[in-house]
């Protein structure tokens, strides 16, 4: 199978060790793993803070760099989200991107109706890590050996956008040596929300902090969770309280075997 | 810069006058009492709603018909509310036409003036306090009484509402026994000596205090959750019974109703009783639901007149994206699991609708001209919490990011951004700031100054690494061993 990674401009710039993760992962499970090199970025961030037509350029980037391959796999709950539920959106939506200009389209132009075509084609095949493991390649133990103490917080896109349900925790429950240990609270927002932790400061660092008290709380090692940039954000502030928690994504854990641990 | 951003407030939803939002809830986080009030009421209520849809294996089922029920009504809206004014019309009753809050504050004063009245009783509603009709009336030497409880607790402590349902959840008992001690003398009876913290005495004296104002006012005024067109019958839930006593005691009734109000039929309402009661206090049921059609002789108030009111809601309709906000059946579901609600507390919206609701429909109905409207559309995560709960299904989130599309962006960050979508237009480009970065890693300061001190001052920033993964791949070809 031809796989394409989507690293994701967070985890390239910053978690490099992450998108290691996942190509040692995938190949251990037989899979070519690609990486097409004139990848940068799902728009996500544009989008949501409020620029469209940013975000539809980014787009149209991302389904000209990873049309044609059998599946494009990312350790990103939330950029996955963003190319299957908002790509679509954007796409069809004939005047979503004219919405600043105030200009409106009601019909959309042919060129419009390919670029549709071409987002539903590529949407289709873009995976979070942990759905394709379970839902394509259809593993649960993937070989992996880490023997900690590791508790697991389900990041707002992964749950209630993707609904990617017990995947993950299928996954870890079949590591070998790992104590699997349950978040209380776990499906409640870390406070992260992209450029909302910055507009919204003093909310995002309160829920922050009743995400760390919970984690303190179950006396993991290790927190995981499939998406970096929850992780930054709740990491940083266990880091801020000199907790000694460790955060990791998932893949990082997944890739782990006896021999490497 | 064309939409609605920066036209003026079309909608005259009552203009707390607030700062923008990230100021008002930095100033109810920093409040541990208010948090700790809000967290525990949110969380109750959040359990019991849990159970009770649990409970229904056809829920899905039914916020789908609900959902149906409502996009159906508002795209034939105007026939509906033709259909609606007929049947009250033949039931004995009036109606009137608000276009806006100013015209629904003189249809309803002048119609309290002609009664001779100087002061009516109000069950709750939410519909007149985005008109802000108690100061209206109060300009014309009017008094209204508030006589839901948590209303009357908000009203006697001269306060706001902080939430759709409970409008004082943001006081607990001790704070509530003084504002009665206090104030309840200043309106009417006052509160027995040696009242107590109790939520029975507290009830008790409430009610003492309620029933006289009951049995001597002669003119009620209130909202409704549904209207029904097909025979003209308005619907109140409530679950005091309070509701219930200024429906049926006075002379006169008058009902003050957002267009959006209106459902087709009996067979529609049925749905929503099952919805609404579920979604909002997590009862199977709620105690009291009084439905009224016109004037029935002998029984009840003797005048009826229905105020239908526009105030900004066909501008909402004509937004294909936002107008799903007019789905709501104010149930406060989406208040109650929000993680932004609970820290910020509702009067950080200031607006009367708080919270998710809130941050999509009071920048709809005002526009977003003011610096607090133009911040709402950002006080949320987007954590979909609300949109899970819905019952009537409005994909909150993305009515959230549609708005900020057209909110007024500040120009910084428009530069900033702008700026990183050319960065991020090409891979060369990105990967030229990723190394700038690794090279510069030693330099980044654990508190950065600005802007970003809105990160660092509860967070540490991750590390840069010595080499972004592209650079990695390129030099081993992939980790090829
Ligand atoms: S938006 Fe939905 S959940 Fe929120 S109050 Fe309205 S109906 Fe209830």
């Amino acid at each position: 199978m031809r796989v394409a990674l989507f690293i994701t401009c967070v985890n390239d710039t910053l978690f490099p060790q992450t998108g290691k993760a996942v190509v040692t992962l995938l190949r251990r499970l037989g899979c070519e793993v690609e990486f097409p090199r004139a990848q940068t970025c799902c728009g996500q961030m544009h989008l949501n803070t409020g620029y469209p037509r940013e975000s539809l350029r980014l787009a149209r980037h991302f389904v000209d760099v990873f049309a044609g391959y059998d599946a494009v796999v990312t350790p990103s709950g939330s950029c996955t989200a963003m190319v299957r539920e908002q790509y679509p959106r954007l796409a069809h939506n004939p005047h979503f991107a004219a919405a600043r200009s105030g200009a409106r389209r009601l019909v959309p132009t042919r060129a419009g109706r390919e670029f549709a075509a071409a987002v539903d084609e590529v949407a289709s095949r873009v995976y979070d890590l942990t759905e394709f493991l379970i839902d394509v390649l259809e593993v649960e133990d993937v070989g992996a050996y880490f023997p900690h103490r590791v508790t697991y917080h389900p990041t707002c896109h992964s749950l209630r956008g993707l609904r990617l349900g017990d995947r993950p925790l299928r996954l870890l429950r079949a590591v070998r040596g790992l104590e699997l240990v349950e978040l209380p609270g776990a499906e409640e927002c870390c406070g992260f929300g992209g450029t909302f932790a910055v507009k919204n400061p003093a909310v995002s660092a309160a829920m922050g902090t009743d995400k760390v008290r919970n984690v303190l709380d179950t006396g993991a090692e290790v927190l995981c969770a499939a998406d970096n940039s929850c992780l930054m954000h709740i990491g940083g502030t266990l880091r801020r309280q000199r907790s000694g928690v460790r955060v990791m994504h998932i893949a990082e854990i997944l890739a782990q075997t006896e021999g490497r641990a | 810069m064309g939409g609605s951003g920066t036209s003026p407030a079309r909608g005259r939803v009552v203009d707390l006058g607030m700062p923008e939002f990230p100021r008002g809830a930095a100033r109810a986080v920093a409040d541990s009492q208010l948090r700790f009030n809000l967290r525990k009421a949110t969380h109750t209520i959040r359990g019991k709603r849990a159970n009770v849809v649990a409970e229904l294996p056809d829920w899905l089922e039914l916020r789908a018909a609900g959902k149906a029920i409502k996009d159906h009504t508002l795209r034939n809206l105007d026939r509906y509310l033709i259909r609606l004014e007929r049947a009250v019309t033949e039931a004995g009753g009036h109606v009137h036409w608000a276009a806006d809050a100013a015209e629904a504050n003189r249809i309803v004063t002048d119609l309290v003036k002609a009664t001779g009245e100087t002061s009516v009783v109000k069950v709750k509603s939410m519909a007149t306090q985005e008109i802000g009709l108690n100061e209206a009336l109060a300009e014309a030497g009017i008094t209204a009484y508030e006589t839901d409880l948590a209303e009357l607790i908000v009203q006697l402590g001269d306060d706001r509402p902080s939430h759709i349902l409970v409008p004082a959840i943001h006081r607990n008992r001790a704070e509530i026994r003084e504002i009665f001690l206090d104030h309840m003398g200043e309106w009417g009876r006052p509160a027995p000596e040696g009242l107590t913290d109790e939520p029975r005495a507290l009830a008790e004296a409430a009610r003492l205090h309620l029933r006289e104002r009951f049995l001597s006012t002669k003119v009620a005024i209130s909202g409704a959750n549904f209207m029904v067109a097909e025979t003209g019958t308005l619907v109140v839930l409530e679950s005091e019974g309070n509701g219930r006593m200024c429906l049926t005691l006075p002379e006169t009734l008058i009902s003050v109703v957002g267009i959006e109000k209106v459902v087709p039929t009996w067979r529609d309402l049925e749905v929503f009783l099952q919805l609404l009661p579920r979604s909002s206090t997590g009862e199977r049921m709620n105690p009291y639901t009084s439905t009224w059609t016109g004037v029935t002789p002998g029984d009840g108030p003797r005048e009826f007149h229905l105020v239908l009111l526009d105030n900004g809601r066909t501008d909402v309709l004509a937004d294909e994206v936002g107008r799903q906000a007019l789905r709501c059946i104010r149930c406060s579901a989406c208040l109650n699991v929000c993680p932004v609600y609970e820290r910020a507390g509702g009067h950080a919206y200031g607006s009367v609708y708080p919270g998710p609701i809130g941050a999509i429909l009071t920048p709809q109905l005002r526009g977003m001209a003011s610096p607090l409207d133009a911040s709402l559309p950002y006080a949320s995560s987007l954590c979909g919490a609300c949109y899970d709960v819905c019952p009537v299904a409005i994909d909150i989130p993305t009515v959230l990011v549609h708005l900020r599309a057209r909110a007024p962006h500040p120009p910084a960050e428009r530069t900033l951004l702008r700026a990183a979508s050319w960065v991020l237009a090409r891979a060369s480009r990105l990967a030229g700031v990723q190394r700038l970065a690794s090279r510069l890693r030693r330099l980044i300061p654990r508190r950065a100054p600005g802007p970003l001190a809105a990160w660092t001052d509860t967070r540490d920033v991750p590390p840069v690494p010595k080499e972004p993964f592209r650079d990695w791949w390129d030099r081993t070809e992939g980790g090829a061993e």
